[in-house]
């Protein structure tokens, strides 16, 4: 485990002041034994994007189907547009578009016929074949739901979420599953939700797309929160630079740390691909280089990187394998 | 036509959800080959096989097809009402579509009045086509507009039953377990609930629980307004009855998800 580094959310977005569209307070959600959500606290600033990110069993699902009303919290509150989700259910639910972690429509509907449904449900839903054509689902507009591909079925899911024009969007692994293209236009989307005045948040296990998308991010891992910030901040949260190389696998690492500087760490996250950590500055590349020529490694594509926020991410949840 | 994600949230007004979800029920379930089949061969066949097969069972005095179709009509208001209904929520729970209604506007009176609506409309083409088969085998209904409105009556009271009934077992028991148990209650009370042989043809001592069986009182409540009489007000009772229990245990039971 990285050490954990709770920041308090506080983020506004410049000359707005509002009040929060989403509060999560001291939020405690268990299943038998299990603390899925274990006082968890957080903000989300109207008009923002908030990006929720967290390895698989984090507490995202669980967290967001309580600001949707779905489960009754067994400690602490959440309101969402000020108001309580599962009292006042009737009235949030035109203004929240959801999307959820899966499923969420008939087998046998065809799947702009789904969509048409949903729409009907509300006032002033958007104009459906703009919406089909913009999503990309004009060419599986009539394929039952049970055939559509993994990625049809979120991209219609997304559909679904924003086609009564609502306030704010929960949006639970938006990206899951999606081809590239697709991934970018999920992108574009969500930045056109919040330039035309709508609160997004969403959820990723994806840090790159948190760092693209979200105005701040929530880093949840075993149902706590470990970090909060935009990405900038994080990214500061451990401004250190990495050098990777590729070399025949199975180096001795342990040999190769004794030659850096004190205090780097040399990882090889797969075989042959190696991340120097550290302080990195050019002693240790000399120190790197000088290493390889005297064991007769040639170092292939050596770079010097800043840190991502994958990498922070990791630093933040641990790098181990989780089941 | 441009995208304008501009909020404009609101919900479409209380009536028109409930015809949107009621049509789209009736379409997802016209759709479903196997379910369909169940719902209208079964009531035909049962309805042209006992009508040719004069020594198979003996179902009393009166014109065979007279004394058959009435209790066909039931069976399938028990088939649509209770079995498709009860599958097709099962399987509803199962992929999360009524957890996504959960989040629309749609409130969950409006679903349930969707519900029937929808097997409402599915049951009059369903009723249309087997009366009219009974009509060409030589059915002659009496009782004219009186009885045609009292069938009416006893078929919207027994839908309402039946539709309570499935949605209380769909909404305890897991889906694949809806569809075994669904069916098997369909065949259960097809063979001993009173639905195509008369009351009168089974021992004294079982008639009093067939007269309070909702396919019993179903059954014999059309079988009596066909035959000229008035609508049996204890028929209609057991069915309200029986709508007031399962509708009020299965919206204190019902899970969504
Ligand atoms: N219905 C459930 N019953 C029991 N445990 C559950 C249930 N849903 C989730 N969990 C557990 O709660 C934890 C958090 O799950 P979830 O909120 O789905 O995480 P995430 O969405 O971040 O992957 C996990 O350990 C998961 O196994
Ligand atoms: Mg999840």
């Amino acid at each position: 485990m990285g050490a954990a580094c709770p920041v308090s959310a506080r983020i506004l977005r410049l000359g707005t002041v509002s009040s929060p569209a989403v509060e999560v307070e001291d939020l405690v959600l268990t299943y038998g034994s299990i603390r899925a959500v274990d006082r968890l606290t957080f903000e989300v600033a109207a008009g923002s994007v908030t990006a929720v990110v967290g390895p698989n069993g984090a507490g995202k699902t669980t967290t967001m189907e309580t600001c949707e009303g779905y489960r009754q919290p067994h400690g602490g509150r959440v309101r969402v547009l000020g108001a309580d989700p599962r009292r006042d259910a009737a009235r949030l639910r035109p203004r929240v578009g959801v999307l959820l972690q899966s499923g969420g429509a008939w087998s046998g509907v065809r799947a702009v016929e789904m969509l048409r449904h949903i729409a009907s449900l509300h006032a002033h839903p958007l104009d459906i074949p703009a919406l089909v054509e913009r999503l990309g689902l004009g060419s599986c507009g009539r394929t039952p739901y049970r055939s559509l591909s993994g990625g049809e079925q979120r991209r219609l899911g997304l559909a679904m979420a924003v086609v009564g024009r609502p306030e704010l969007v929960f949006l639970d692994e938006p990206t899951a599953g999606l081809d590239p293209q697709a991934r970018h236009g999920t992108w574009d989307l969500v930045q056109e939700l919040r330039s035309s005045g709508v609160t997004v948040v969403l959820t990723t296990h994806y840090m790159d797309e948190a760092e693209r998308l979200a105005d701040t991010v929530h880093v949840i891992d075993s149902g706590r929160l470990v970090a909060s910030g935009s990405p900038s901040e994080l990214m500061a949260h451990g401004a250190e630079r990495t050098v990777r190389f590729w070399a025949p696998a199975g180096l001795d690492r342990i040999s190769l740390r004794a030659a850096l500087p004190e205090g780097s760490r040399v990882d090889e996250p797969l075989p042959g691909s190696y991340v120097v950590r550290g302080h990195v500055d050019p002693h240790l590349l000399a120190a790197l280089t000088a290493w390889c020529a005297a064991n007769g490694v040639l170092a292939e594509g050596l770079a010097v990187e800043r840190r991502t926020l994958e990498d922070v991410f990791l630093d933040l949840t641990g790098r181990e394998l989780r089941p | 036509m441009t995208l304008v994600f501009t909020p404009r949230p609101g919900s479409a007004p209380l009536t028109s959800m409930v015809a949107a979800q009621a049509r789209m029920e009736a379409r997802l379930l016209l759709r479903n080959g196997e379910q369909l089949l169940l719902a209208l061969v079964i009531p035909v066949l049962v309805l042209v096989g006992l009508q040719q097969a004069d020594g198979l069972l003996d179902l009393g005095p009166g014109r065979r097809i007279d004394v058959l179709t009435p209790g066909v009509l039931a069976l399938v208001v028990l088939s649509t009402g209770f079995t498709s209904v009860a599958i097709s929520t099962g399987f509803e729970r199962r992929h999360g579509l009524l957890k996504r209604l959960g989040a629309t506007p749609l409130p969950r009176s409006a679903l349930l009045a969707g519900k029937v609506g929808a097997v409402l409309i599915v049951e009059a083409f369903q009723l249309t086509l087997i009366s009219a088969i009974a009509l060409g085998l030589g059915w002659q209904p009496r009782g004219g507009v009186q009885a045609l409105l009292s069938v009416v009556g006893l078929v919207l009271a027994g839908t309402a039953a039946f539709v309570g009934l499935a949605l209380l077992m769909a909404g305890t028991l897991r889906a694949d377990t809806t569809l075994a148990a669904a069916n098997l209650v369909y065949l259960l009370l097809l063979a001993g609930g009173g639905v195509i042989v008369p009351f009168d043809r089974y021992p004294a001592s079982v008639q009093p629980v067939m007269e309070l069986l909702p396919t019993g009182a179903l059954a014999e409540g059309l079988r009596d307004v066909l035959d000229g009489a008035a609508v049996g007000l204890g028929h209609v009772a057991i069915l309200l009855a029986w709508t007031v229990v399962a509708a009020t245990l299965a919206a204190r039971t019902f899970r969504w998800e």
